[in-house]
């Protein structure tokens, strides 16, 4: 913005407008996520259990791609929350600036710690040292409580919407695009490739693998190579 | 699988997600993690979904497993968009946009 304002807007609306671009792609993202649910068999009821309880679509989209798939229930779980693994970064980046707040806040900013939550912030409270506690917290509030809300709505739509849903329209494959639309961004890097390549090399060469527990051997080698590369490119830096 | 074991799998998923998130803003507070796990932490995203992805692009159900030129395309394209302009929604548009060409034409 190039206007000069006599006062600047208050945190809550500073974070009602950052968050407002992410809005765009979670409501795509959260409609598909309720076809998704609905092409699993699930109902609405399930569809806005995962809405409201786990409020991760990444994790949700694998959770019903996979119940989709007839893993077991372990193994659903157990990927699903690899998934959100990422998340434990995030709350490690902002137990700083958020760590005094008591006991129920800190609780419902983590309930509302998300991928555009956590960039939201994380690119914000550096840039105003100034803020008390209250000042953050009510920036976060701004870029969380509208994504919250959307999201149940969106996850309804979908998922009502879903059993009308032409098969030609394909929306088998929306979760596929949805996944890779969202790592590919972040294929900058030479860990991020090696990381992703493992992971897809050793999931097709252990899809025989019963129960989907290929993809979790997969992840984790794909997890320990992205760091191993990261680690050795690092020392060669420093070399 | 039955209602029952579903609303199982979101309780745990609900939880452990939870827990994930409260780990170092509710119970471990200012402590930093060791440099390998952060290091660790940073491929989950990269780590888990291409694999997740890469047989349903490459073995689609919808096609029973038939290899399918469309569903193939679209998925490189959505990878080659997202590569090239850093954007999810670009990536998304380019994939949905390949995936109805080629369903369309091929």
């Amino acid at each position: 913005m190039t206007v000069a304002l006599s006062r600047s807007p208050s945190p809550l609306v500073q974070g009602l407008r950052d968050g407002l671009p992410f809005l765009a792609a979670l409501m795509p993202f959260g409609l598909l996520f309720g076809v998704a649910a609905n092409e699993a068999g699930l109902g609405l009821g399930a569809a806005m259990g995962f809405s409201i309880g786990v409020i991760a679509g990444a994790s949700q989209f694998t959770a019903v791609s996979l119940i989709h798939d007839g893993a077991p229930a372990l193994v659903v779980v157990l990927t699903a929350l690899a998934v959100n693994l990422r998340m434990a970064m995030y709350s490690a980046a902002l137990a700083p600036h958020l760590g005094a707040a008591p006991l129920w806040q800190r609780a419902l900013a983590s309930y509302a710690l998300f991928d555009s939550t956590y960039a939201c912030a994380a690119a914000a409270y550096p840039r105003h040292p100034g803020w008390s506690l209250g000042d953050r917290l009510a920036y976060f509030a701004g870029t969380a409580g509208p994504a919250v809300v959307l999201w149940l709505i969106v996850t309804a739509l979908g998922s009502v919407l879903g059993a009308t849903i032409p098969p030609w329209l394909a929306l088998d494959f929306a979760a596929p695009i949805c996944f890779l639309a969202m790592v590919a961004p972040g294929l900058r890097t030479l860990p991020q490739v090696a990381a992703a390549l493992t992971s897809v090399a050793g999931a097709l060469l252990l899809a025989w693998v019963p129960y989907s527990l290929g993809l979790l051997v997969a992840a984790v080698a794909a997890m320990a190579v992205g760091a191993e590369v990261e680690r050795r490119l690092a020392r060669r830096g420093r070399a | 699988m039955s209602g029952a074991a579903v609303w199982g799998v979101i309780l745990a998923l609900g939880v452990g997600t939870f827990l994930i998130r409260f780990s170092f803003l509710g119970l471990i507070g200012r402590r930093q993690l060791p440099e390998w796990v952060l290091r660790h932490l940073r491929y989950t995203g990269v780590a888990v979904l291409p694999g997740l992805v890469a047989p349903l692009v490459l073995w689609p159900p919808a096609t029973g497993g038939e290899t399918e030129p469309a569903r193939l395309l679209a998925g490189i394209a959505t990878v080659a968009a997202g590569v090239w302009t850093r954007s999810v929604l670009g990536a998304m548009a380019a994939g949905a946009g390949v995936l109805y060409a080629g369903l369309a034409l091929l």
